[in-house]
Formats: C-alpha cells, sequence, structure tokens
C-alpha cells in the first residue's frame, strides 16, 4: 500500500518543465495529497494560468503515481491559495544558484511599477541591489528581467504572486 | 455566467490580437511583452470558460470555437485589429482599467469559486496594468496617442450585441486549426 510520504519523495523527482533546477515540490505548487483505497488525489496549482506546460506536468505526476502502483487523481486548483512565498526555502537557493533572482514576498496589495522600478531587487550573481527593471515580461510568464550595473550581467527575477 | 462568459470571450479575443505583435513590435521587449500578456489572456480565457462549461454541460474547447462569431460575448473594443502602436497602448490602457474594476466585482462574488479564480486572475492583471501605466505614462500628452485614446474610449461600454467585421475574420483564423478536423476530434 503506497503512503502519502512516497508519493511526495516520488513527486519531489519531477523537474519543473520551464526552469528543470527546481522541482514541483520545491516550487510548492502540489497542494496536498491524499491516499486512498489505491487511488492518490493530488491537488495542484499552476504558477501562472496560461502555463503551457501544465498538462505536462500533470502527465508527468500521473506517470510517476502510476509508477507506484496506484491510480492518480490530479485536481487542478485555480485558485488564489498558491504564492510564490510559497517556494521553499531550499527551492529559492536552487534558483539563485541557477541565475534566478527569487521572489519578494507577497504584500497585502499588489506590487506596483514603482516597487519594481526601485532597487531594492538582488542581483543573484554578485549580490548587489543596484539592480535596474528591464522589462516586466520574460522568457516565460513568470520570470521578469532585470540589469545588475554592479557586475553588469541581466537576470531573470521571479515575479511576485 | 453570463458575465463571466464576457469576460473570457474577451479575454481569448483579446489575447489573439496581443499576439499580432509577436515577431513584428517596435522593441523586442515589447515583443517579449505582449507575447506575455497574450498568453496570460488566452489562459485566463481557458480557465473562464472552464467554469461556464461545467455549468452548461460542453467543454472549454468548445466555448471558445464552436460558437457562430455574432454567438461572442466580448466587447468590439477587443475586436479590432490595431496595428499601430498608440492605439495598441489606448486600448491596453482603457481595457485594463475596465478589467480591473469588474475583476474587484467578481473578487467579492459569493461563489467561491468565482472569487478565488478572479483573484488568482487579478495578481496576474497586476502585471498587464503597470505595462500598461509604463506606456500610459510615456506616451501622456502626445497628440496621436491622445486622439487614440478618445477614439476608443466609446467602445468601452458599447454593449455587446453587434460586433465588427474584423471579428469574423478573426474568427476564422481563430477556428482554422479546429474546423480542419472532423466534429468531436479529441484535442
Amino acid at each position: 500500500m503506497v503512503t502519502a510520504e512516497q508519493v511526495w519523495d516520488a513527486l519531489s523527482e519531477i523537474p519543473d518543465p520551464e526552469i528543470p533546477v527546481i522541482s514541483l515540490v520545491d516550487l510548492g505548487v502540489i497542494r496536498d495529497v491524499g491516499v486512498e483505497n489505491g487511488t492518490v488525489r493530488v491537488g495542484f496549482t499552476p504558477t501562472f494560468l496560461g502555463c503551457p506546460a501544465l498538462e505536462v506536468m500533470r502527465d508527468a505526476m500521473a506517470e510517476r503515481i502510476r509508477g507506484l502502483g496506484a491510480e492518480p487523481k490530479i485536481e487542478v486548483l485555480m485558485d488564489d491559495s498558491w504564492s510564490t512565498d510559497r517556494i521553499t526555502p531550499a527551492g529559492r537557493e536552487k534558483l539563485r544558484e541557477s541565475g534566478f533572482a527569487p521572489p519578494a514576498p507577497r504584500e497585502a496589495s499588489a506590487p506596483t511599477l514603482v516597487q519594481l522600478q526601485s532597487n531594492v531587487f538582488r542581483c543573484p550573481y554578485c549580490g548587489s541591489t543596484e539592480t535596474r527593471l528591464d522589462n516586466i515580461f520574460g522568457p516565460t510568464p513568470c520570470r521578469s528581467v532585470r540589469y545588475c550595473t554592479s557586475c553588469r550581467q541581466p537576470f531573470e527575477q521571479f515575479k511576485t504572486i | 455566467m453570463r458575465s463571466l462568459l464576457e469576460i473570457a470571450d474577451d479575454e481569448l479575443v483579446l489575447g489573439w490580437r496581443d499576439s499580432e505583435w509577436t515577431g513584428i513590435a517596435p522593441l523586442l521587449e515589447e515583443d517579449v511583452a505582449f507575447s506575455s500578456i497574450a498568453q496570460n489572456e488566452i489562459g485566463h480565457a481557458r480557465a473562464l470558460y472552464e467554469l461556464v462549461a461545467r455549468e452548461r454541460g460542453t467543454t472549454a474547447d468548445e466555448l471558445a470555437f464552436d460558437r457562430a462569431p455574432d454567438a461572442y460575448r466580448c466587447s468590439r473594443l477587443v475586436e479590432l485589429r490595431l496595428l499601430d502602436w498608440e492605439k495598441t497602448i489606448a486600448r491596453h490602457y482603457l481595457y485594463e482599467q475596465a478589467d480591473a474594476e469588474r475583476l474587484e466585482r467578481l473578487k467579492r462574488s459569493d461563489d467561491a469559486e468565482v472569487a478565488g479564480l478572479a483573484a488568482k486572475i487579478d495578481r496576474e492583471e497586476a502585471y498587464h496594468r503597470m505595462h500598461a501605466q509604463m506606456w500610459f505614462d510615456r506616451l501622456h500628452g502626445e497628440p496621436r496617442f491622445t486622439s487614440a485614446v478618445e477614439a476608443l474610449r466609446p467602445f468601452v461600454d458599447a454593449g455587446r450585441d453587434e460586433h465588427t467585421a474584423e471579428l469574423s475574420e478573426l474568427w476564422d483564423e481563430m477556428t482554422m486549426v479546429r474546423r480542419s478536423q472532423p466534429a468531436g476530434t479529441k484535442w
């Protein structure tokens, strides 16, 4: 009989399809795991609703669960209960090591342009906060592009959601 | 559910219009920005269609692509093909303002699922609003931009029963792949 712990372990081996340095568990998008009579139910939230990797992630989770000999039931939760604050400390460190600045904490109100244009965002390479916003948008919906005027490197900033 | 369908249709059609800048925007940053905004809007449309589809016993794809153009509930504002930068920015600015107001209303919905989805959509839209604000600050007071805003403003509350010929042209393009396969094909 499969346990929830075995399921979490199996899911922690699935990389994010767009940022493979971090797993779905590190990203905090797996909200809960329930095991009952050979069926494993997983509640899962996409980072952004337009995420093109949604089906890929759902299939990858289903495959891992079948690999444990259980029947998967993946529920996509489309509410506001996930935030970038749920990225684990280990996940944040993996992001930073790979040149993605981890997201700033979510605040009560939505982030503003003035905040994004201020120099409080830290360069993942040299640690300087002398960074400027180059583009609110980036290679995927979850990232912005910034430039560090200290070490002269462009880098990607995970958006706060 | 009727208002959800209106928003879904707006976001789908605007997503297609925004994606028309992919590859040809005047700045590379804007190519990235409008492509990303388009992707988000279509993602919102999908999530909203799924809620409506469940209620009506149909599917999100059927709602998005199998209705005739005159059955869509989108605003004429999003239907227009606007490949002039100042007009695109004018629409972006007007749309994001109107969208923010209705999302605030939906976030207070008694239906927890609707309120939750609206809250998630609004988190993403905050970045669209910042982008619209950034361009508004840049172009504010420029005559071409001012005229574009004034020309488009009447479309914001112009009703949803009448549609433009531009919607039919877009519909042809948008549904072409789906219509190329027999009805009932699994995608």
